[in-house]
């Protein structure tokens, strides 16, 4: 449903690879066993990174259910959880990454420009 | 006939399915709830902030692992592991020790709102998969969620939230775990997020409120399905022993009543008693207007029991220990050799001090360390000014029946106001009464006395006398009894009555002596008079046997005469006349 919010939203840097130089993402994304969302959150995650971040990032996908103690030391709480260990500050991108806007302002991709709770409205 | 034996093999099929319990080993929540919180189910303890959710939890925990082996998991999402254990250090529960000897597994869910976006969809798996994996790791028998609703607070879609909490609940259920889950308080419900709405096996709502200054705390079981419970709010406290819901004694009139006596300390008193004293292990209240010597009346019974070697502990609400000491000592007691061998502890405080909940929890403290044989309130009624009559009826029911169960005899005193009727309490406490004196004023002749009589005592025959007692310097003295036209005589009337009789007494006792010696002076006198006749009747005797021999000798000499005359004469014809005259002549010389 992205389409339909008025765009608030402005880039803040060049989706290009000359502007992150300074910046790699180091991304966690955190899932339960291979449900359909989990899956569908994994391919969200591949394609937001690639197109958005290009080659400067590493994403890491660990399920719970395998390693049920980094979801304890790394307080998750909800899966999907993606969460962006570098740039600081830590962020956790709680949901299945469908609505990609939000996903792009809590990588700090987009800079809001309107109130917080018209963003959360959604 | 066959019908009610059916009927009873039905009731008896169905006993064994009654639902399974896990005792808490908090203190008095058992009693309450009839055993503990359902096993193998969530419980829901709501209550507003402060009013102590995490620490009965974490007691449900602590209590578990050290009583009844049963591990347990504490998931926080307020405080850390650090934090919890030192505020639980400071009620004496060591979680450290506990999670190192892997009884106890603190797990902290730390969601910070700031960190959080929400993307879309999302479930709540992880908290499943740690808890999981806790539980697996101890094999935990107890779970603690304190307090889910920090969920509500970092993520916003509660239409998620809601569905997850009852998929939890669930799970919960089937992993077959006892869990608590504590929730805040809401306007109008007992949860903000309604959250009893999922948990409906067993509700408990926590309570702290302030009336007349006073903070109490309550606890009331609002739910438990499957399971009959106290439905009361009853107080609890938060003490140095973490939890305690009172009463802690058991609701039901189960203790056992000795039938041993103990001295009251009067030995006259104790001929009142069916010439025994009271019973061990009953309630003795001593009701009565100011200044009419009950706290003496206790002291006497404090002072028979220490004499006895037993101990004794005294709760005074008036005076101060010291004060209690001197003023005995000017009746004849002196109880400071009983302070000094440990036998008697006198424990004052102000019954304002702090609210009568934390007044019976001192109590029950200070019974369980001193184990005491005899426990006096000095005056009780001062504790309802610390709360309410109804709630220091309540509290006195409450003590009275531990005290009973622990067969510790209790003497109380209450004091009645002027206005009141004098066989009434100020608390309404009589009724709880086993044996009930009642001192009062005798106001006649312009003077007080005072009297003291058994207005009831149960399970022993008892005098029905009004005596007037007496503080001496050697302690209480029962008086003898008089009975005037108006009653029972005291005081002076009393003493007139004793003087009157002692002079009247003596007034008997001198005419009796007077009569005696009368008597006796008629008695020798009359025996002066038979041994003068007796002497006259010898005289007589003799006077009769002397005239006879003398009358045989002249008959004798006169027979003679004659025949010597006759010879003379030679004539024998005249010898019967002539002795006659001889005779006469004779018997007239005597008489001269």
């Amino acid at each position: 449903m992205p389409e339909k919010r008025p765009t608030r939203t402005r880039p803040a840097r060049p989706a290009s690879p000359a502007g992150a130089e300074q910046k790699k993402f180091m991304l966690r994304l955190y899932v339960a066993g291979t449900t359909p969302r989990s899956i569908r959150a994994i391919l969200d995650a591949e394609k937001l990174c690639k197109e958005h971040l290009g080659g400067l990032f590493t994403l890491e996908v660990i399920d719970i259910y395998q390693r049920p103690t980094l979801a304890r030391d790394e307080q998750i709480v909800a899966v999907p959880t993606l969460v962006r260990r570098l740039p600081e500050p830590l962020r956790k991108l709680v949901g299945d990454l469908s609505d990609s806007e939000r996903v792009l302002i809590g990588l700090d991709l987009l800079i809001r420009d309107q109130p917080r709770q018209a963003a959360v409205a959604g | 006939m066959n019908q009610p034996k059916e009927r009873r093999k039905v009731l008896a099929d169905d006993k064994p399915a009654t639902l399974p319990k896990a005792q808490t080993g908090i203190h008095g929540l058992d009693e309450i709830t009839q055993g503990g919180l359902p096993r193998g189910r969530p419980t829901l303890i709501c209550g507003c902030a402060g009013s102590g959710k995490t620490l009965f939890a974490i007691e449900f925990l602590v209590r578990g692992a050290r009583l009844y082996q049963e591990p347990g998991v504490l998931m926080a999402f307020e405080e850390t592991s650090d934090e919890l254990v030192q505020n639980m250090a400071s009620l004496g529960f060591d979680l450290r020790g506990l999670i190192e000897e892997k009884k106890l597994l603190i797990d902290f869910v730390r969601i910070e709102r700031s960190e959080i976006l929400e993307t879309g969809e999302y479930d709540l798996e992880p908290l499943f998969v740690r808890l999981g994996y806790a539980i697996d790791a101890l094999g935990a028998k107890r779970v603690v969620l304190d307090s889910l609703e920090t969920l509500f607070a970092g993520l916003t879609n509660t239409a998620i939230l809601r569905a997850e909490l009852g998929r939890l609940f669930h799970w919960l259920k089937a992993k077959g775990v006892t869990a608590i889950i504590t929730a805040e308080r809401g306007d109008g419900t007992l949860t903000r997020h309604g959250l009893e709405e999922y948990v409906s096996d067993c509700v408990i709502l926590l309570d702290h409120r302030i009336s007349n200054q006073f903070s109490t705390r309550r606890v009331r079981v609002v739910k438990y399905r499957g399971s009959s419970h106290g439905t009361d709010e009853y107080p609890f406290l938060i003490g140095e022993r973490g939890l305690s819901v009172l009463p802690i004694t058991s609701v039901g009139l189960s203790h056992v009543a000795p039938v041993e006596r103990i001295e009251t300390g009067i030995p006259r008193l104790d001929t009142m008693l069916g010439g025994k004293g009271y019973f061990r292990g009953s309630s003795i209240l001593v009701s009565g207007t100011a200044g009419t010597g009950k706290t003496s009346l206790s002291a006497h019974l404090v002072d028979a029991t220490c004499r006895a070697g037993k101990r004794c502990l005294v709760f005074l609400f008036e005076e101060s220990p010291s004060q209690l000491t001197r003023n005995m000592r000017s009746i004849g007691i002196d109880l400071e050799p009983w302070i000094k061998k440990g036998l008697l502890m006198l424990h004052a405080t102000r019954p304002t001090l702090y609210g009568l909940e934390a007044h019976l929890v001192t109590m029950h403290k200070l019974t369980d360390e001193f184990k005491p044989s005899v426990v006096v309130m000095d005056p009780v009624t001062n504790l309802s000014t610390s709360g309410t009559v109804a709630e220091a009826k309540s509290l006195l029911t409450r003590l009275i029946d531990y005290f009973k169960t622990n067969q510790i005899t209790t003497f109380f005193t209450s004091l009645t106001s002027g206005d009141q009727h004098l066989e009434s309490t100020d608390v309404g406490i009589s009724s709880l009464m086993d044996t009930w004196l009642l001192v009062r004023d005798l106001e006649t002749n312009g003077e007080r006395n005072r009297v003291l009589y058994v207005l009831k005592s149960r399970g022993m025959a008892h005098s029905n006398q009004v005596r007037e007692f007496k503080l001496t310097e050697h302690g209480i003295d029962l008086m003898d009894v008089y009975l005037g036209p108006g009653g029972v005589l005291t005081g002076t009337a009393r003493v007139a009555q004793e003087a009157r009789e002692a002079s009247e007494s003596v007034l008997r006792q001198a005419e009796a002596d007077r009569r005696k010696r009368q008597l006796d002076r008629n008695r020798q006198t009359l025996q002066a008079q038979l041994n003068a006749m007796c002497f006259e009747l010898e005289t007589a005797e003799e006077e009769l046997k002397r005239i006879n021999a003398q009358e045989e000798t002249r008959n004798e000499v006169e027979d003679e005469d004659r025949a010597v005359m006759a010879r003379a004469r030679y004539a024998d014809a005249q010898a019967a006349s002539e002795p006659k005259e001889a005779d006469q002549q004779e018997r007239s010389s005597v008489h001269a």
